[in-house]
């Protein structure tokens, strides 16, 4: 039998493994976030600066959002490496949105209002992910290859779109057209903090509702571990895998606009390499790459600790190319170090168990004496 | 406690010179994982050329001693003695080295490697030239005839059935040449004829002085094969007995503590109308291009329980899979009540009330990653949600219903999958499709690997829900199982279904017979089928 009633009353309530576990891993996470910050508070006054702060928040805003469309790729065992690509596309749509579109068999010029604007870039976001997703699900391609092959079609189609300039002065928008306020909305400071810190927090409570409350949730955990199973207890699979990809691509879309106007500009090269951060930042955070295992708070701290590690390293001094080394071995020590701390636990959890067995064994040795006694 | 002592002292003399032939010794075993102890101090020995059978219930510790026999895990306290000497076993490689092999209960196979790769994965024949993948080839050629099993080395192990998955595990563990040879549940998937085939080669070894430990929950045919019987309870060695001593009877009295034979028999049976028709139904295999299920015929009433009894590769898995909306018919038509099920997927009839428990449940059956819970409740997710989000009181409810209505052995809804033993894990297989409040329930070997204390109650559960209007199709390739636990068996053979029964006056040899017999399908059997049913008469 599993738990005899006796072994659970002598040892004292002990909790389950797998809870203590998922909080160390997170906890290690944290633990690195908290070093860093000591760190670099350490070595330089102006790394917890008020205004300092706002720039983390803000790169770990762009990073997190994409990380957590990232995470539910991951949980599904995928990867979307054309997520950069797609915030650039994105960008560089709503840029011309912003510049006018002149209708065709027409001198007319159109200027879609703000929103309108905004809805379309994030839309198109998602076509994209919809596209990579049909791919993968009903052709049954690998993601890595599919994802990769969408990162050089977004990135030709931003500079197709952009045709060698960047699209700056008419993000401002005009009096009249209905299309001002990209800067005063989506690069504004509600209560001192950037939006964009708080689109993220928001979207955190959304996906970590989605994925700890709904069905769509649970659905995705079991097809990332067990595809099959999860098909035969009447999960829509492929719908599931699908959808992942649409949530990155929405995931995209909505940097891409808060970033053209973050930098007040929208350039061919906007989104560059976010998707290997934000694969980071996932993984950081505790989830497997091959699926099944992975949590929104972990992600968000993961994505902390890449924010915090490269402002520090460029507020402190360090070489861009050091730089570059240094993130890298972080990101291989914070998961090396989750190896560990389990190795580690697995250790102390036998050792807790020979003992028991001892007492045990002692035990039985003294009723075995008095039985024959 | 004292009595049960001195019976095993009787049987392991540790001192005199009886004990010679002792090749392997479990001394003071004890595993603990986290909160459960899954053994409890067992003293076990292991004798040339001796069968030695554990019985035991789901969860008694069996599997746990036999992987630490084979080097798979390490005990927490005890030691292991081999020919005397005091070894450790730090993995199973060192257990190979030793002469310790082992057939673990769940596949433990590569699906995208050949068989051969397979049985000479971590132990390659190596020439100059690299893998020698001539003499592999030839060592299991030469193995599956022993077997008597027409599988070629070259084939991919995915594309076989789980039947013969087990083949080749067993073939694995015959190619060591082991002398301590352990079999955990060899033969849950096979045939008869294959127990058979199996039982020849057993009795062989024993002959060349291999030591046999034989662990399975096909109790007769355990007890025919066994010299020693040893039962094992809540992680204790609670009796030992020579083969020659005991009885069915006995086996089950001891492992289960009660009386635990079932028998449905003259349950009354109490049919509406037609709940599931499968009419002139075929499958069609992609690869082969042959029919697994050839134009079968067959309805199934409301409170109705047909036992489709049939030896592997008679394409009841097949027919099972189509059912459910796996697998797309390359004929025929299946009706819910008066609905056509023609192009609804899975998912889609689930909601409409056609649930499969499959055959495989490691790889089709369980998502690993997830508690016992999360397993129960992934079918019928859809029936708790209130405003788009879960409500989990209502879930929770459900599961730990479920986990003491169908009688889980576990530490509770949030303890891992992987933690439970065989048969628990079968049982939340079943549960996670009960709880989906199926008409039809489909269950393709559903005792697989489940105790008879067990197997008794998953069949009271399933004659439960029939009284409430539940209709049963159930495969096995057990007939005792056949005919006590039916209403009606319909034997399959070869795609095709071939004879009907009715399990109050059939007799397990006419069964056996038909199903070995294909050459007894006329083209009047399928009908003959459907009204035998209908009026749950006499054998068609
Ligand atoms: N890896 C594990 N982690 C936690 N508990 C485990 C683990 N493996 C086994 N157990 C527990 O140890 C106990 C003994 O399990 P074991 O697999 O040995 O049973 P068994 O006798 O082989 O049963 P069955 O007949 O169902 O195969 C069970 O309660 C099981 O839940
Ligand atoms: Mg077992």
């Amino acid at each position: 039998m599993s738990t005899t009633a006796t072994a659970a009353s002598e040892e004292k309530s002990p909790r389950f493994r797998i809870n203590i576990g998922a909080i160390l891993m997170e906890g290690r996470a944290l633990v690195a976030l908290l070093l860093i910050i000591v760190i670099f508070a350490s070595m330089n006054d102006n790394y917890l600066a008020a205004g300092n702060l706002a720039t983390i928040a803000k790169d770990v805003a762009f990073n997190a959002i994409i990380a957590l469309g990232m995470l539910l790729v991951i949980l599904k065992g995928g990867i979307d490496l054309s997520v950069g690509s797609t915030v650039g596309l994105t960008g560089a749509v709503a840029g011309n949105l912003f510049a006018g579109v002149s209708l065709p068999l027409t001198d007319a010029v159109m200027y879609p209002s703000l929103w309108v604007i905004v809805v379309i870039a994030v839309a198109v976001g998602m076509l994209v992910g919809w596209i990579n997703g049909l791919l993968i699900s009903r052709l049954n391609l690998a993601p890595f290859i599919v994802t990769l092959g969408m990162l050089y079609v977004g990135r030709g189609l931003t500079q197709v779109l952009l045709g060698g300039t960047n699209i700056t002065n008419e993000l401002r928008g005009e009096p009249g057209l209905n299309n001002e306020g990209l800067f005063s909305i989506f690069a504004s400071y509600p209560l001192g903090v950037p939006i964009s810190a708080w689109v993220m927090i928001a979207l955190a409570v959304i996906f970590s509702l989605l994925l700890t409350r709904t069905p769509f949730g649970r659905w995705l955990y079991a097809t990332g571990s067990n595809e099959r199973a999860a098909e035969l207890s009447g999960v829509p699979v492929r719908r599931v895998k699908t959808r992942v990809y649409v949530f990155t691509g929405m995931c995209a879309g909505i940097v891409g606009i808060l970033q053209i106007a973050n930098i007040r500009s929208a350039t061919a090269d906007l989104g560059n390499l976010y998707e290997l951060n934000a694969i980071a930042a996932v993984v950081i955070g505790g989830a497997a790459l091959s699926g099944g295992r992975g949590t929104v708070r972990g992600t968000i701290i993961g994505a902390f600790v890449i924010g915090f590690l490269t402002n520090g390293l460029v507020i402190v001094g360090v070489s861009p190319f050091w730089q570059t080394v240094i993130t890298g071995a972080v990101i291989i020590l914070a998961v090396a170090t989750d190896q560990i701390q389990q190795i580690v636990q697995r250790r102390r959890a036998h050792a807790r168990a020979v003992a028991q067995a001892q007492k045990d064994s002692a035990r039985r040795g003294s009723l075995e004496s008095k039985e024959t006694s | 406690m004292s009595e049960e002592r001195t019976d095993h002292q009787e049987l392991s003399p540790t001192q005199n010179h009886d004990g010679a032939d002792v090749v392997l010794r479990a001394v003071g075993i004890s595993k603990t994982y986290g909160v459960t102890r899954a053994l409890k101090g067992v003293n076990f020995e292991v004798r040339a050329g001796e069968v030695t059978v554990l019985f035991g219930e789901n969860g008694a510790g069996k599997s746990t001693l036999m992987k630490i026999l084979s080097g798979v895990e390490t005990p927490t306290a005890g030691h292991l003695e081999l020919d005397g000497e005091q070894v450790t076993l730090a993995s199973t490689s060192a257990a190979v080295d030793r002469g310790i092999s082992i057939i673990h209960q769940e596949l433990n196979l590569n699906p995208n490697l050949k068989v051969r790769d397979n049985i000479f994965l971590g132990r390659e024949k190596n020439s100059w030239r690299g893998i020698d993948y001539a003499e592999q080839s030839r060592i299991t050629a030469e193995v599956m005839e022993r077997l008597e099993e027409p599988i070629s080395p070259d084939t991919y192990v995915q594309d076989l059935r789980v039947g013969q998955q087990q083949i080749i595990e067993i073939a694995r563990a015959l190619s060591t040449d082991a002398r301590i040879l352990i079999m955990d549940e060899p033969t849950s998937a096979l045939s008869t004829a294959e127990v058979t085939v199996l039982f020849k080669i057993i009795r062989e070894l024993k002959r060349q002085g291999v030591a046999i430990v034989y662990i399975s929950h096909h109790l007769e045919e355990a007890i025919e094969i066994a010299d020693r019987a040893v039962v094992f309870r809540d992680g204790e060695l609670v009796a030992a007995e020579d083969a020659a001593d005991i009885d069915l009877l006995w086996v089950v009295r001891t492992m289960v503590g009660r009386d635990a034979d079932y028998d449905f028999r003259e349950e009354p049976r109490e049919h509406g109308g037609v709940a599931l028709s499968i009419r002139d139904v075929s499958v069609a295999d992609p690869i082969s291009g042959k029919f697994p299920v050839d134009h079968v015929s067959l309805d199934v009433h409301q409170g109705e329980i047909v036992c489709l009894y049939g030896l592997m590769g008679a394409g009841r898995t097949e027919l099972m899979e189509a059912l459910a909306g796996r697998d797309q018919l390359a004929g025929g038509q299946v009706l819910l009540g008066e609905k056509d099920l023609r192009g609804t997927g899975v998912a889609r009839r689930i909601e409409l009330g056609v649930g499969l428990v499959p055959e495989d449940r490691q790889r089709d059956g369980l998502i690993q990653m997830q508690s016992v819970g999360k397993n129960l409740s992934l079918a019928s997710l859809s029936s708790w949600v209130g405003g788009g989000l879960l409500r989990r009181g209502a879930e929770t409810r459900a599961v730990s219903g479920q986990i003491s209505g169908i009688g889980v052995k576990t530490a509770g809804p949030e303890a891992p999958i992987s933690s439970l033993s065989g048969g628990n894990a079968q049982k939340v297989v079943i549960g996670k499709m009960l709880l989906t409040d199926p008409t039809v329930l489909l269950l393709d070997e559903p005792t697989r690997g489940v105790d008879v204390g067990a197997k008794g109650e998953i069949f009271s559960l399933l004659f439960q829900q029939a009284q409430k209007g539940l209709a049963v199709l159930f495969a096995t390739s057990d007939v005792g199982e056949a005919l006590t636990a039916s209403h009606r068996i319909v034997v399959m053979s070869r795609g095709r279904t071939v004879r009907s029964f009715d399990p109050r006056t059939a007799t397990r040899e006419e069964v056996m017979a038909a199903a070995e017999d294909s050459t007894g399908a006329s083209p009047g059997a399928p009908e003959a089928l459907s009204t035998t049913g209908s009026t749950n008469g006499a054998q068609g």
